[in-house]
Formats: structure tokens, C-alpha cells, sequence
């Protein structure tokens, strides 16, 4: 064989359209060298993620959407013409000329020339900033009519009119959505969805208007246009933006004679093959089993088949997941095949929280043993499992409805191991479960390795959490170890950190990261190195090396609001508190006109105090005795109490005392996460012990203890550590349990869960604790010692040093007040105004009373 | 109320009121004359710096920047909001979670002055 002549006989082929799909058909077809690929675009760029394009908006520029460059294509050995309409195919001859006369000859034709909007037949439609939403150029004409539009009114509220809608809101005009049918994104969610998502679209301040057929555009009376509705209602408007379906780009096929659908599109066959075979059609402009699919993945598989195809293989597509999850304007939607409940027979579970605007809907067979559909509104947290028990037909849970419930007991999540090899993990780019563990087997080490060999996850993405862990999944079972880096700087866990601080006596974060970590850090790794260094060494935590590791929270020594504001609150041990010093409360409130309110924990929160108000603030609390009660800290919170044996005629021991040394020996105490004891005075438990990280109820013959109990988001309830314990063991435990929390908990993680995670669980901590089986107990209790020895309140401690006092000046330059933060009054009290309660202020000289 | 004036390099204060790898706040005018805030942060350890961006966080709608934690994505400056921890970049004022842009400027160290040009 001579390749000589092999090299001069390469095959042709021809590409016309080079939008994502056309694009994607070039990189598998480049693959294979015997090819000769040429592409003809009727743009003037190249392919570019019009998936994304809303981001235009948003700052990301042509370069930043780009999928490819002229110089990729040079070398993948394309061959590329940008402005170069086909308008003429010969299929006898096999060439195509544009339409400045230039002709190709292709052994094989790839029409991939996508779709284009549908603008509605309305009079008055082709008038100056009437636009479509779809190329770049047309975002820039849309940006152009913004410049002088005050109202935007979006036709079409499915996938793409919502997203358009975003992007004028983003412009920053008045935005109305306008919809023929009942209902928002009817092809994907249900009228419950629906209404959901209108509901949450509306608070956004975009206005919707369902079941509206625009009859005439008429001149405005106050704005440039006027949509004239069927029901006689009219709508003002400056600029309109068409989003009312996709029609595909056929007429090629139509003048050369290719099959087509009854209502458009090119008719190809499961190869991808038109009714020519050397002529294939691809995405948006293919009609496949008299279906044209509006999105990525299935014209990613299409291009993929053909590709195959003409390389001789045998490929086939056979439709494609229209499931979608989705971010719209902040709001999550996710959708998952049969939304409808169209199957015959099919039974919905429908669970909806309006408060919260959370909507789910599942669609069950009649036999409940497979899942046919989903629609899930504000919380798309399920959507992954949801999926795989679709597409897999895993057979259902006993009780469906737990997939949805967010309370459900033992909610059934899907363990990865429960997948079958064939389970599509990345839709967008088709990879399986199988893939994933090919990929490992071929040598991937780590998930960046495996994303890179599969592409999966490079796609929308939505599908990154459950590629890592089927790859770390797989990774575990070969007894590669997984790492549980707290971050990108920091290939450590927080227990080897907190070793590393201990053993090698680091002192501040500089000297950690130069010696074990890389970059600059974030605000996963400083904070949790300020608290592991404040375990350790117990340091004032502003002091200088410090204070650039603290959230907001730790370096204000406040729980930053909404606003930008901060609460105050004093620490009242127990919730015992004198009236003089309830009066001092009531009086600095009163003074600064803060918010007040009593908590759960049984203290006094202050809000809506500004930064620069702080200093003085606590300036008065301390004077008159106060503390900080550290509730801004992951620390020891609160002690709650009852009267105990003191008042209370069931009391059996001093539970009120008790409180209250117990909170004065554990404050400023730095931990993983937040800490918060209970002790009652009798089993009656008034003080809601069991449910606290440490739990404490009076017995006839002492105390019981209850470990790693906790409200919030998953309640538990505590476990019996030990029963009868008098006073002083009673401490001695708790030393040794919460260092031992804090020594070895990972970051952010309640001691309910450090507990149930260490190997043996209740019984293990109990040996630690108890039987000292690791030794370390007099370690414990030193370390806690030297922390109660060394407390200090930092407020005290800030208002006393002017060095500190610099950080709550507000402007390094000037003396004025952030006109910004503004209140209203609500039942005799301040509230942050709403954006829309707002009055435009200029910036004014700050009043004597800020100091 | 401060009048419009030539863009210029002007001085905001002096570098001992910086706090290394931590942010302060400043008032500029706009070229409407109106009050703008900035965020300054002092990176010694990066390769610019120092960085201003706007102080506006537009997700968290609070003027609250200057306080969020600095540090790297990728080897990216970045501010970590306070309210909801999206990060900027402190290079481009891109929000690298969400679709959002902050404002940035110009800013250098002369003779231990810290100098925005606006």
C-alpha cells in the first residue's frame, strides 16, 4: 500500500454550522486522522456555549464563551470558514458553494445548522427593539435597545424566555414575562411547579403574565410600545424580546430535496443518516423519530453517532434523557422525564412547603416499583438520586415518598455501589458508571484524572458531586486512600492540621502554610487554622497574626445581619441576670436603638448595631459587668438551666449553680463547630438537656451525663455516657470529652456526628474517656486546664487596645456613616428596610453619638 | 459635595493603616461626585499586593467586602463575601460562583501612600 496515495485520496467532510453540536462533531471526527474535515460557518465566530450565553450579561465576554479557536482548529488540521453561508448543494456532483461562490466537495455532508427563534405572527413584530434571544449579536443588540429602554417584556416563558428575562433584569430594566399558556415552563414541570416558580420569579420583581395571546404591538402612551392582549388587556413596554420556541434551520434540505418532518426539520435515521446517506443531519435541525430535541446532551450523542458512523463503526442513536436541572434567576427547577404523570396508570407524590418555596413531585409506575418522573422546585438537592433511579429502573424504595420528604427517617439515598455499570453518570457527555471505573482501571489516580480521561462533568456539570464520589467510591475499594483535604492549600484533614500546629509548635498561619500548605489560602483554611492555633495556644484571637484568619463574625466579635450590621450579645450564664444589669441591657438598647429580642438560649440578643458603634457598645456592657458571649464564635454557646433544686419544689439537685460554673468554665472555648450544654434539675428535664452536645439531668445521687445530642437541622438526642456522677467527675468527664472534640473533630462537624464517626462510636469515647485505653486522658486535661487558666473576654480585651479599635472605623478615609444600612419600624422596633423600602441618600457626616 | 474632577492618582491613606492580608474601607467619588465605597486589601505575599475593588457585595446587597476573607482559587486573588461566601476576583471583580461583576481600580503604593487612580 502506498500511503503516498492514500494521503492524497483522504476523505471529505464537510460541516456545515459550527454552533455546539457541529462543534462537537469536529473534535470526535478529528480523532481519526484519515479525514479531511472542513467546516462552513454562517456566523462570524466560531462555536461558542450559547448554553451559558445569559452569562454575557453577567461579564463574561465572546473569549470567555468561546468553545474553540482558530488555532485549535489549525491544530486538529481543520480547515474552517467563518461568514460562508451554504446555499447550494449538488448531491449528484457532492458539493456545496456558499454563497460567495466558493465550492466544496465532501465525500460526506454533516448539516448541523441548528435552529433559529420562532417570532410569532403579531402586527407590529419587525419594528426597531423587537429582538430575538440567541446569537451573541444578538445579546449586543439587546444590550444596545436596553441603553435606552426603561421597561423589557419577555414573550415566551419556557426554558429560554426565563432566561432571557434574567439577562434584561440584569440590564437592568423593569421586566414582565408574557405567556400564551396557563402556566411557566410547561413543557418541563407540572401546574403545581408552576405556580411555584411564578410565585418565587415574582418576588425576584419580574411580573408574569399567563394566558395571555398578544393580538397587536402597537405605539405606547407612556412607554414606545404597547402589547395589545386577546382579553383586552394592554401592556406598556419599551423593548420585547421574542423566546416563543425554536423552529430548526432546514431550508437546505427543503430546496435539495432531503426528507423532511410534516412541520419541519430534516428526517434522519438512527445513524444520523438523512434520506441521502452521504448527507447526515445533526442537532437542533434533525427530526428524529418525528422528535427534534432542544438541548445539548442528545445533540452531543447525535454528533457522536455520526462521527462513529462514517468512521465505520457501528453506531446508533436511540433518543436521548430530556431531564434538565437548572438554576433560573436564583431559583433551582429540576425535571425529570415523565413530569406529566402521562403514563397510563402512573401515581404522583406531591410534597410542597410554601414558606419555604419548596415543591416536589414525584411520578411513580402503578405498582410503585419505578420511578417514571420528578419535578423539583427550590431544592433540587435530590435531583441526582432521582435520576438514577429513572434511568436505571432501581427498584423503589417501600415507601416512595421518602425520596422527598425532607423529614423521612432513614431517608433512602442512593448509595453509588447500587448503580449498575451501565448507569449514565454525565448526560452531557454520555459517560457511564462503567466509564468512570474503565478510566481507573487504565490508571486515573485521582477525580481531576478521571474527569479529564471521561470529559465527565465538563459539561452543565450538575452532575460533578456524584462523578466523585462513584470515582471515589471505586478508589476505596482498591485501597487508594481518599483524601479529605480541607481545601485547595491544605492536603491535610483538620485533625492532621491541629497535629502538625501541636507537634511542630507552629504559631501562626504564615508559618503553616509556608511549611505544609500552597497558594494564598481561603476562607475555608485560615478560619480553621485561627481556631486550631486558638485550641492550642489559647491567643487573644485579634491579636496581630491572627486577625486576618477570622470570618467577619470572629473579627468584629458580632454575628454580621443581613444588612452588614452586627447583633450583640452578652453572655448571661444560665440566663440568670440581675434586674440592675436587665436595666443596663434595656438602656444601652434604647441609647443606640437596637433590636432586641430574647433567644432560645435564654440570653438577650441586641441587633442592627453598626460597626462603628460596636466599640462603645460593649464599651457600656463591660463597665457595667457584661462579657462577650461568644456568639459569633465556634464555641461554647450557651448553658440552659433550670431553677433546680434553689426553687423548684421537684428539683433534686442545684442545677442552677451547676449552669453557671459550667459556663464560665467553658466559654472562649474554640471548637469545630458551635457547643451547647443543658442541665435540669430533675427528670421532669425542663432544660431540654438531651437534646444539647453535653446533657446533664440531676439523679437522687448526682448527675448523668448525655453526650452528642443536638438540635437544628438533623435533631438527635443525646446518649446515657455515665449515671450518679458526683460533681467533680462530672467536670473531669466533660474536660476530657470536649478536648478530645476538639483535638480530633473535623471542620464544621457537630459532636453527634464526630461521635458516630469515630470507630466504635458511644462505647469507643466511653474507653477514651473512662478507662483512659489510649492514655491520653492527664493530656486532655491539662490542655483544658491551661485554656480555662488563660481565658479572657475579647471584647474587654479589643476596647482596652486603640490598635484594635482602628478596625471599626468605618472608612479609613473619612468620618462619614454607610447610608446603606436604613430601618424601618416594625411592632415599636427597627428592621433592616427591604430593598424596595430604601431612600436614596448621599453619604452624611457622622453624628457625635458614633463616636 | 465634591465636584467632578480629572481622573488622578489620589491618595486614600497611609500604608501603616493597611492590615496585612486583611481589608479596610474608602471613600472615593464617583464621576458623578457621589460617594463610593472601596474595598482595600493588603496581600503582601501575592504578586499585586494590593487590590481595591467596590465594596458592594451585589448578591449579599450590603456594603460589606472589605470584611471577607482574602486568600486564592487557583492561584486567583479572590474576596470571600461575608454574607454568602461567593468569591470575587480581585484581578477582573468576576464572581466566580455566580453571574456578577464588582468594580475595581487602580491602586499602588507611593512614598508609603496608598494611591487610587479615579
Amino acid at each position: 500500500m502506498s500511503t503516498d496515495t492514500e494521503l492524497l485520496k483522504k476523505f471529505k467532510v464537510v460541516v456545515v454550522g459550527n454552533g455546539m453540536v457541529g462543534h462537537h462533531f469536529v473534535e470526535e471526527m478529528a480523532k481519526n486522522s484519515d479525514y479531511e474535515i472542513t467546516v462552513l460557518s454562517a456566523e462570524s465566530r466560531l462555536a461558542y456555549d450559547r448554553v451559558h450565553l445569559s452569562e454575557y450579561f453577567g461579564g463574561k465576554t465572546a473569549e470567555d464563551l468561546a468553545m474553540t479557536t482558530p488555532e485549535h482548529y489549525d491544530e486538529l488540521g481543520v480547515t474552517f470558514k467563518t461568514n460562508a453561508k451554504v446555499t447550494l448543494i449538488d448531491k449528484t456532483a457532492k458539493v456545496v458553494t456558499t454563497e460567495s461562490g466558493e465550492a466544496y466537495h465532501y465525500d460526506k455532508l454533516i448539516l448541523a445548522t441548528g435552529s433559529y427563534p420562532f417570532v410569532p405572527p403579531i402586527p407590529g413584530k419587525d419594528q426597531d427593539h423587537c429582538l430575538v434571544y440567541r446569537t451573541i449579536d444578538d445579546l449586543e443588540d439587546i444590550a444596545a435597545s436596553a441603553k435606552v429602554s426603561k421597561v423589557g417584556v419577555v414573550i415566551g416563558g419556557g426554558l429560554l424566555g426565563l432566561e432571557a428575562a434574567n439577562a434584561i433584569k440584569q440590564l437592568g430594566l423593569q421586566t414582565h414575562v408574557v405567556e400564551f399558556a396557563p402556566q411557566l415552563m410547561g413543557v418541563q414541570i407540572d401546574g403545581g411547579g408552576g405556580r411555584l416558580l411564578r410565585e418565587k420569579i415574582e418576588d425576584l420583581g419580574v411580573q408574569v403574565h399567563t394566558s395571555k395571546a398578544t393580538n397587536v404591538i402597537e405605539k405606547g402612551d407612556v412607554s414606545r410600545y404597547k402589547l395589545c392582549f386577546n382579553d383586552g388587556s394592554e401592556l406598556e413596554t419599551d423593548l420585547i424580546l421574542f423566546s416563543a420556541g425554536i423552529r430548526p434551520y432546514d431550508n437546505l434540505a427543503r430546496e435539495f430535496d432531503l426528507a423532511m418532518g410534516e412541520r419541519g426539520g430534516i428526517v434522519v435515521n438512527n445513524q444520523c443518516q438523512t434520506s441521502d446517506a452521504d448527507i447526515y443531519a445533526i442537532g437542533e435541525c434533525a427530526l428524529w423519530n418525528n422528535f427534534i430535541f432542544g438541548l445539548v446532551a442528545p445533540g452531543y450523542a447525535m454528533a457522536k453517532v455520526a462521527a462513529q458512523h462514517i468512521g465505520g463503526e457501528n453506531a446508533e442513536f436511540t433518543g436521548a434523557d430530556m431531564s434538565t436541572k437548572l438554576k433560573l434567576m436564583g431559583v433551582e427547577v429540576g425535571s425529570i422525564g415523565d413530569a406529566h404523570a402521562k403514563t397510563e396508570g402512573s401515581l404522583t407524590y406531591t410534597y410542597e412547603n410554601q414558606p419555604e418555596g419548596v415543591y416536589k413531585k414525584i411520578v411513580v409506575s402503578a405498582d410503585k416499583k419505578v420511578l417514571l418522573g420528578a419535578v423539583l422546585i427550590g431544592d433540587t438537592s435530590e435531583y441526582d438520586t432521582l435520576l438514577q433511579y429513572m434511568l436505571n429502573a432501581i427498584e423503589l424504595p417501600e415507601s416512595p415518598e421518602g425520596l422527598i420528604l425532607p423529614m423521612a427517617a432513614d431517608k433512602p439515598t442512593l448509595g453509588v455501589d447500587a448503580l449498575p455499570d451501565t448507569a449514565t453518570i454525565c448526560s452531557c457527555h454520555n459517560v457511564t458508571k462503567g466509564d468512570i471505573i474503565a478510566s481507573i482501571d487504565a490508571g486515573a489516580t485521582t477525580v481531576a484524572d478521571v474527569k479529564s480521561c471521561t470529559k465527565a462533568g465538563s459539561g452543565c456539570g450538575g452532575c460533578a458531586a456524584l462523578v466523585k464520589s462513584v470515582a471515589d467510591n471505586e478508589f476505596e475499594k482498591r485501597g487508594v486512600e481518599v483524601k479529605k483535604d480541607i481545601c485547595e492549600h491544605f492536603a491535610y484533614s483538620r485533625r492532621e492540621i491541629y497535629d502538625i500546629i501541636s507537634v511542630e509548635k507552629i504559631k501562626t498561619y504564615d508559618e503553616l502554610l509556608e511549611k505544609h500548605g500552597k497558594g494564598l489560602g481561603c476562607e475555608i483554611c485560615k478560619p480553621l487554622a485561627g481556631s486550631v492555633l486558638s485550641s492550642v495556644w489559647n491567643d487573644y484571637i485579634l491579636k496581630k497574626p491572627h486577625l486576618s484568619l477570622q470570618d467577619t463574625n470572629d473579627t468584629y466579635l458580632g454575628n454580621m445581619q443581613k444588612d452588614g450590621t452586627y447583633s450583640v450579645v452578652p453572655r448571661i450564664a444560665g440566663g440568670e441576670i440581675t434586674p440592675d444589669k436587665l436595666i443596663v441591657l434595656g438602656e444601652v438598647a434604647k441609647k443606640y436603638n437596637l433590636y432586641t429580642k430574647i433567644t432560645g438560649g435564654a440570653r438577650v440578643d441586641l441587633f442592627g448595631a453598626r460597626v462603628e458603634q460596636l466599640p462603645p457598645i460593649w464599651k457600656e456592657l463591660v463597665d457595667a459587668g457584661f462579657e462577650t458571649g461568644h456568639a459569633y464564635g465556634k464555641s461554647l454557646r450557651t448553658v440552659k438551666s433550670c431553677v433546680g433544686s434553689t426553687w423548684c419544689r421537684y428539683g433534686v439537685q442545684d442545677s442552677m449553680s451547676m449552669a453557671i460554673d459550667l459556663e464560665n468554665r467553658y466559654k472562649g472555648l474554640r471548637a469545630p463547630h458551635k457547643i451547647k450544654f443543658g442541665v435540669s434539675g430533675c427528670t421532669r428535664e425542663c432544660a431540654e438537656a438531651q437534646g444539647k452536645d453535653i446533657g446533664i439531668i440531676a439523679t437522687d445521687n448526682g448527675w448523668n451525663l448525655y453526650v452528642a445530642g443536638n438540635g437544628g437541622m438533623k435533631p438527635r438526642h443525646g446518649d446515657l455516657f455515665a449515671t450518679d456522677l458526683d460533681d467533680e467527675t462530672l467536670v473531669t468527664y466533660v474536660d476530657r470529652i470536649l478536648m478530645f472534640y476538639v483535638q480530633t473533630g473535623d471542620r464544621l462537624q457537630r459532636t453527634s456526628t464526630w461521635m458516630d464517626n469515630l470507630e466504635g462510636g458511644l462505647a469507643y469515647l466511653q474507653d477514651v474517656v473512662m478507662k483512659d485505653s489510649l492514655g491520653i486522658t492527664d493530656a486532655l486535661e491539662a490542655q483544658m486546664e491551661s485554656i480555662v487558666g488563660t481565658y479572657q473576654c475579647e471584647w474587654k480585651t479589643t476596647i482596652e487596645d486603640p490598635e484594635a479599635l482602628k478596625r471599626f472605623q468605618p472608612f479609613v478615609n473619612s468620618d462619614k456613616v454607610d447610608t446603606n444600612i436604613q430601618f424601618v419600624t416594625e411592632r415599636e422596633q427597627i428592621r433592616p428596610a427591604r430593598g424596595e423600602e430604601k431612600i436614596a441618600v448621599t453619604i452624611i457626616d457622622a453624628t457625635a453619638e458614633t463616636v | 459635595m465634591t465636584t467632578h474632577t480629572e481622573k488622578s492618582w489620589k491618595t486614600i491613606c497611609d500604608t501603616s493603616d493597611l492590615v496585612k492580608d486583611s481589608g479596610i474601607s474608602a471613600l472615593i467619588a464617583n464621576t458623578a461626585g457621589e460617594d463610593e465605597q472601596v474595598a482595600i486589601f493588603h496581600m503582601p505575599n501575592s504578586e499585586e499586593k494590593i487590590y481595591a475593588v467596590g465594596n458592594y457585595d451585589p448578591i449579599g446587597k450590603a456594603n460589606v467586602l472589605y470584611r471577607g476573607l482574602i486568600g486564592s482559587i487557583d492561584d486567583e486573588p479572590v474576596v470571600s463575601s461575608p454574607l454568602y461566601k461567593q468569591h470575587y476576583s480581585l484581578l477582573t471583580g468576576k464572581c466566580l460562583q455566580e453571574e456578577q461583576t464588582i468594580a475595581v481600580y487602580d491602586i499602588r503604593i507611593e512614598n508609603q501612600q496608598v494611591q487610587i487612580f479615579y
